[in-house]
């Protein structure tokens, strides 16, 4: 059984599915971006590298790109473990 | 049958990260026109493609986006070229969609997106020597099919398959464009699109081979990271002075020849003196950072183009956030190193209006490369090249400290402006990190070209006529024969400078250096350029051969060296800077205030150097 997470709290280089995104939490535009990058629903991600000061951002694998976004974001953006 | 009209306008449209520059550079070499478009300050690059037909085609690069709603400047350039909404400019008769080989998934939704606009199109595979490197087979034929395109592999850097996209380009453009469907914006379907053609037509072997994780496991470790961008910001500064001190005293020789040719050919009077003390003083001392200009310029085009900006982006992201700015801010930051004007422009990649406006306001405290000059000739005068702990070099410690004192300000300036004028909700950080990539040197070649020859035609033009300004108004009205005082004092610098020296007078600046503040208004380095015609001028022998450096030693104390130094961190910036400034937020309100508080600031920062040095010392 999957156990639903989000992003921020994935351990790194763990693969997982994204299962939702709470679009509702982000400005359109900003919303429109992240599914731009590769953002949605059923689409592999795996944390990646945090920075330091805080571990805020994080690097985030998604599909094929690496994309960087910070935890606040990350926080809105539910995986399952694969 | 066809009338030939007006050469055909082809643009290179694609994410940012695909390779669009460096395909663009592969297919025009070198001869390219940089330019503006009209009434925005986004760059305009075009070139000429040769079609097979003998013909040739206006390329332009289009700023790279992720689709065609723009959420910043420059990517509405780019939607607005494309739909040819453009005013001024010719409407787009073909475009070639760039794609990234390895991230076909992403980069084919773009394509999609511009197909449905119905011009002829051509699609560049690009980095597809990174694609088989990583495992990543792709059907092309399979491609073309699904995709309803032509298709052409291209590695730009290596310039593999130029021909083919020419002559693909070629054929297309004989092809009518079909219906235009109008983009509702709903990225969705075109997104499961994109990735029902990648999976038909890319067949992964094999595990890829994930170097570009393993170089961020360093490059981005919470200890290593830090001190390894420190660490490379330390060595290019020390590079910027170790390297380029030998080519700077072929240039020093060179000027003084000239000087000495004029001097030896033309007759005393004022046109030796104006050539002499005016044109090759005072340009002279300009032309002869050039080779430190470029050095700073090679190791920014480096570092941006192997993708290690945005990293250094990444680990600043949450020191800016404590200032209220985001990692983002942190590129055209990093671009007024080498000239706040590019750094403005840069900034319109910001999509929150209140942090553009703040990283534009603070964008003048990063150390441009136009004060390089101020900071080295006062460096060169004042600071023993003394060996520090064995290993560095105390000029390019005190460079380096100057540079840290214009960021450390400009932290500062940007709490203080986020708390108060700029005062907005905390924008979002999303970007896309590339994966590295050996900078090609025709790339850098190219750009160290551009700013070389922008550089030069800045010293041909503001700063030769500037100088030729000034040393006219140091040299005029000659003073009658009783007069008592220098020349200099005499003539309308003089008298300016006397106007405004009790301004400066408090924070330790001399007339001359108040003389010289005047012109620095036009381009920073214009304020070395004057101190040495001012200097020139004032030499009581005729026969003054003694370099800008050896005068200020004598002229100087160094309280007075190290305030001015410290004004530079601050200074005012240029009018060029704020001319921009004006264009970028579309007013007189935030140039006025960013004068005024800059101006303050340098004088607070300038005076508290001077006073502490003088109780020290």
């Amino acid at each position: 059984m999957a156990i639903p997470l989000i992003i921020d709290a994935l351990p790194p280089h763990t693969r997982a599915l994204i299962s939702a995104i709470d679009r509702a939490g982000i400005d359109p535009d900003t919303a429109r971006r992240l599914h731009e990058l590769g953002f949605d629903e059923g689409v592999d991600v795996e944390v990646l590298h945090r920075a330091p000061f805080g571990g805020d951002p994080l690097a985030v694998r998604v599909g094929n790109m690496v994309v960087a976004l910070r935890r606040a974001m990350a926080a809105l953006i539910e995986v399952e473990l694969a | 049958m066809n009338v030939v009209l007006a050469s055909p306008v082809v643009a290179l449209v694609g994410n940012p990260n695909a390779g669009k520059t460096s395909l663009f550079n592969a297919l025009t070499g070198s001869r390219q026109k940089v330019g503006n478009y009209p009434g925005v300050t986004v760059e305009r690059k075009a070139g000429r493609l040769p079609l097979a037909d003998g013909r040739s085609a206006e390329l332009i690069d289009l700023p790279g986006t992720y689709s065609l709603e723009p959420r910043s400047p420059d990517e509405a350039v780019t939607r607005d070229a494309v739909l040819g909404r453009l005013v001024g400019e010719r409407p787009i008769d073909a475009i070639i969609a760039v794609v990234d080989a390895t991230n076909l998934r992403n980069h084919l939704r773009f394509a999609l997106e511009l197909k449905a606009l119905g011009k002829p199109m051509v699609v560049a595979l690009n980095m597809i020597d990174l694609a088989d490197r990583d495992g990543i087979e792709i059907d092309v034929a399979a491609l073309e099919e699904l995709l309803g395109l032509p298709v052409v592999p291209t590695v730009a850097v290596r310039r593999r398959g130029l021909e083919a996209l020419a002559a693909a380009v070629s054929s297309r453009l004989a092809t009518p464009a079909t219906e235009a469907l109008v983009p509702d914006g709903d990225i969705a379907p075109l997104q499961r699109e994109a990735r029902r053609i990648a999976t038909a037509a890319v067949r992964s072997v094999g595990a890829p081979k994930r170097w570009s994780e393993r170089i961020d496991g360093v490059a981005l470790h919470p200890v290593a990271g830090p001190l390894l961008l420190a660490g490379l910001l330390f060595f290019i500064f020390q590079a910027v002075f170790a390297w380029a001190e030998a080519p700077m005293g072929w240039i020093e020789a060179l000027i003084g020849a000239g000087q000495d040719l004029v001097n030896a050919t033309l007759d005393d009077g004022p046109l030796r003196s104006m050539l002499v003390n005016g044109v090759l003083a005072g340009v002279g001392a300009v032309i002869i950072f050039l080779p430190q200009i470029l050095i700073l310029f090679f190791f920014i085009l480096l570092l941006e183009q192997s993708g290690y900006m945005v990293r250094a982006a990444f680990i600043m992201d949450r020191l800016m956030a404590g200032v209220g700015l985001n990692g983002r801010a942190f590129i055209p930051l990093l671009s007024s190193f080498a000239c706040a004007i590019p750094g403005i422009m840069a900034a319109r990649t910001i999509d929150s209006p209140k942090d553009r406006l703040t990283t534009i306001l603070i964008a003048p405290l990063m150390t441009c490369s136009a004060r390089l000059p101020v900071y080295a000739v006062i460096i060169a005068a004042f600071i023993p090249a003394t060996q520090v702990g064995g290993l560095f070099n105390l000029q390019g410690l005190v460079l380096t400290g100057l540079y840290l004192f214009g960021v450390i300000g400009a932290l500062v300036a940007a709490a203080a402006l986020r708390r108060t004028v700029t005062r907005g909700p905390s924008p979002s950080f999303l970007m896309e990190m590339p994966k590295y990539q050996w900078p090609a040197p025709r790339d850098v070649g190219i750009g160290l070209y551009q700013r070389a020859t922008a550089f030069l035609v800045r010293a041909g033009t503001i700063i030769l006529v500037s100088t030729i300004v000034l040393w006219g108004l140091a040299s005029y009205p000659k003073p009658p024969a009783n007069w008592e005082g220098t020349a200099l004092d005499y003539s309308l610098a003089g008298r300016i400078g006397d106007a405004i020296e009790p301004i400066f007078a408090p924070i330790g600046f001399n007339r001359e250096i108040a003389i010289a503040l005047v012109p620095g208004m036009a381009a920073r380095e214009v304020a070395v350029s004057a101190l040495a015609t001012v200097y020139a001028l004032e030499g009581v022998d005729e026969e003054n051969t003694d370099s800008l450096v050896e005068t200020l030693r004598g002229r100087w104390e160094l309280p007075t060296a190290l305030a001015f130094l410290a004004w530079f961190v601050f200074a005012p910036q240029c009018i060029s800077t704020l001319a921009v400034t004006k264009r970028e937020t579309g007013g007189w309100r935030w140039p006025i205030f960013m004068f005024s508080y800059l101006f303050a600031a340098a004088w607070l920062a300038a005076g508290f150097t001077y006073w502490t040095a003088r109780a020290l010392l």
